[in-house]
């Protein structure tokens, strides 16, 4: 029982890394209507920031934990402004052709710097110990990214359903000719919602630099179980995005207690149920005809 | 405050509309009749500035909008009210109303006033906008063109596939829209109606303004107007 308690514990922990990837995936896709296979690298670059931001320059983890997003914003704002853009008339599959090949140079970009060998990170001082959960204890820096996890998310979900701009984001992502036709010039909105998603994605890999082995294709390995995330959660929906995000980590994690072997195919099996049974995923809309 | 000229349009080598010109004063509400496929629809999204492929001379109040994107249009005061109602599922029914941003030099009706007059959309404020009915949407759509202070309303068939009770309802709306000083283009099928709210009427078909009518016309001649549109 306390054997399943931590599991569940280890996956909800998983499941902040996945909600908070598939929520910028969804927020992208939503607005632009790109599939942004580059999600993972940013991931990957967000970790790496952290590792240089500590290695270079000594600067400590909580710095990074606010520098490398901004960094990584920047960056979106640069990617946006100058590559995606241009793809926006074109087919989906131009825009999912672009992220991939960023993704592959990115990638060998970092590999030819750092080679293929993870690169050591420890956690902030203030989290090295555990934390006693009544059942277990639990290391303290994995508490505080579950934690860290879901207050960004449901800050994330209030911006969105609370705001003016949560208003317009979602006006525009449902229906961007109408929007524009209302007065809201959605191009401009584009730019800084894509960057927008670069940066939660840079935020991950912050997260993840002391616990997860820090090489260049940490984030190919993760991106494929978020982009199944994103498709149980409903393509484009952010609420369901987070909530696929913690119940597929918790059903690896426990999947991992009684069936190793299958861990990582569950996350698919479950995946094509969902999409039988609710072809728009769990919290997606139908595609309106015509 | 709407004056149209020369104005064309294409579907890549099929010509939609051909040298439409028509004017809309200030104040008064004109409709464009015509069968399905006359180009009505057509006619509007390039006045809105959602067609593409188009030439010739829109002007707002004076203004050259032609070459202007839709949302430039929508903040000089044209106000859209699309055939499918432009509903979003993700937005509730007073988040419908606080979409749009004001045009320029316009106060927009109040929500309070708008509440007032359509006292539906108070009740269901809360509410998704696609879990209104089709006339509530209806009147939805309307509502919001006029919170953002437009002057000129763009309608693409308010009434379409709607019961008798709920068109008497959308007619009284577009006429509180007149008396309070709008002016509305509107397209319609239904020319009975038509002749119940609208000043004048231009007869579209096949991409030309074939005639323009006044009220008294389309009354003498509405058994002829209904065969020409095929009802």
């Amino acid at each position: 029982m306390v054997d399943l308690l931590q599991q569940v514990f280890n996956g909800l922990v998983s499941g902040s890394f996945y909600a908070l990837l598939a929520l910028g995936l969804a927020v992208i896709f939503g607005m632009l209507g790109v599939v942004n296979f580059a999600h993972g690298a940013f991931y990957m670059l967000g970790a790496f920031g952290t590792y240089v931001l500590l290695d270079s320059w000594g600067l400590n983890f909580w710095l990074a934990l606010a520098v490398v997003p901004a960094a990584l914003f920047v960056l979106g704002l640069v990617l946006e402004r100058t590559l995606v853009h241009r793809l926006r008339e074109l087919d989906a599959l131009y825009g999912f052709l672009l992220t991939f090949g960023l993704t592959l140079i990115l990638q060998d970009l970092v590999r030819r710097e750092y080679g293929v060998q993870s690169q050591p990170y420890q956690p902030p001082s203030q989290l090295s110990g555990s934390v006693d959960l009544g059942l277990f204890d639990y290391p303290a820096y994995q508490v505080f990214v579950l934690v860290f996890s879901v207050v960004t998310c449901v800050g994330v979900w209030l911006l969105f359903t609370r705001t003016r701009v949560g208003v317009v984001v979602r006006a525009a992502t449902e229906r961007a000719e109408l929007t524009r036709a209302l007065g809201i010039d959605v191009g401009r909105w584009v730019t800084p919602v894509f960057a927008f998603g670069v940066a939660l994605a840079g935020l991950a890999g912050v997260l993840a630099a002391p616990m997860r082995a820090i090489t260049p294709l940490m984030g190919a390995d993760l991106i494929i179980v978020v982009f199944a995330v994103v498709v149980i959660g409903g393509l484009g929906s952010i609420f369901g995005s987070v909530v696929a995000g913690f119940l597929v980590g918790m059903l690896q994690a426990v999947a991992n207690l009684y069936i190793p072997s299958l861990s990582q195919v569950l996350v698919f099996v479950l995946m094509a149920v969902v999409l039988l049974w609710r072809p728009a995923g769990l919290f997606g809309r139908e595609e309106r005809v015509a | 405050m709407l004056r149209v000229d020369g104005l064309s349009a294409w579907y890549g080598a099929a010509q939609a509309l051909r040298d439409v010109a028509l004017e809309v004063r200030g104040g008064e509400v004109v409709t464009i009749v015509g069968r399905n496929g006359a180009g009505k629809t057509t006619l509007l999204r390039c006045l809105m500035g959602l067609h593409k492929q188009q030439r010739g001379t829109v002007e707002l109040a004076g203004t050259d909008v032609a070459r202007l994107p839709a949302h430039k249009r929508a903040r000089l005061g044209m106000g859209w009210v699309p055939d499918d109602r432009g509903t979003y599922s993700s937005l509730s029914v007073a988040e419908h109303l606080a979409l749009p941003p004001r045009a320029a030099g316009a106060a927009g009706w109040s929500l309070d006033r708008l509440y007032e007059t359509f006292p539906m959309l108070a009740e269901r404020r809360a509410v998704a906008g696609t879990q209104l009915s089709g006339g509530e949407q209806q009147i939805l759509a309307i509502a919001r063109a006029l919170r953002s202070g437009a002057r000129l309303l763009l309608c693409d068939e308010p009434t379409e596939g709607l019961a008798p009770v709920v068109v008497e309802r959308i007619g009284a709306a577009l006429r509180e829209v007149k008396q309070q000083g709008g002016t509305v283009l509107l397209i319609e099928q239904n020319v009975r109606f038509a002749s119940t709210v609208a000043d004048r009427h231009y007869l579209l078909a096949q991409g030309r303004v074939v005639e323009s009518l006044d009220n008294a016309q389309v009354r003498s001649r509405e058994r002829e107007l209904l065969t020409h549109l095929g009802i």
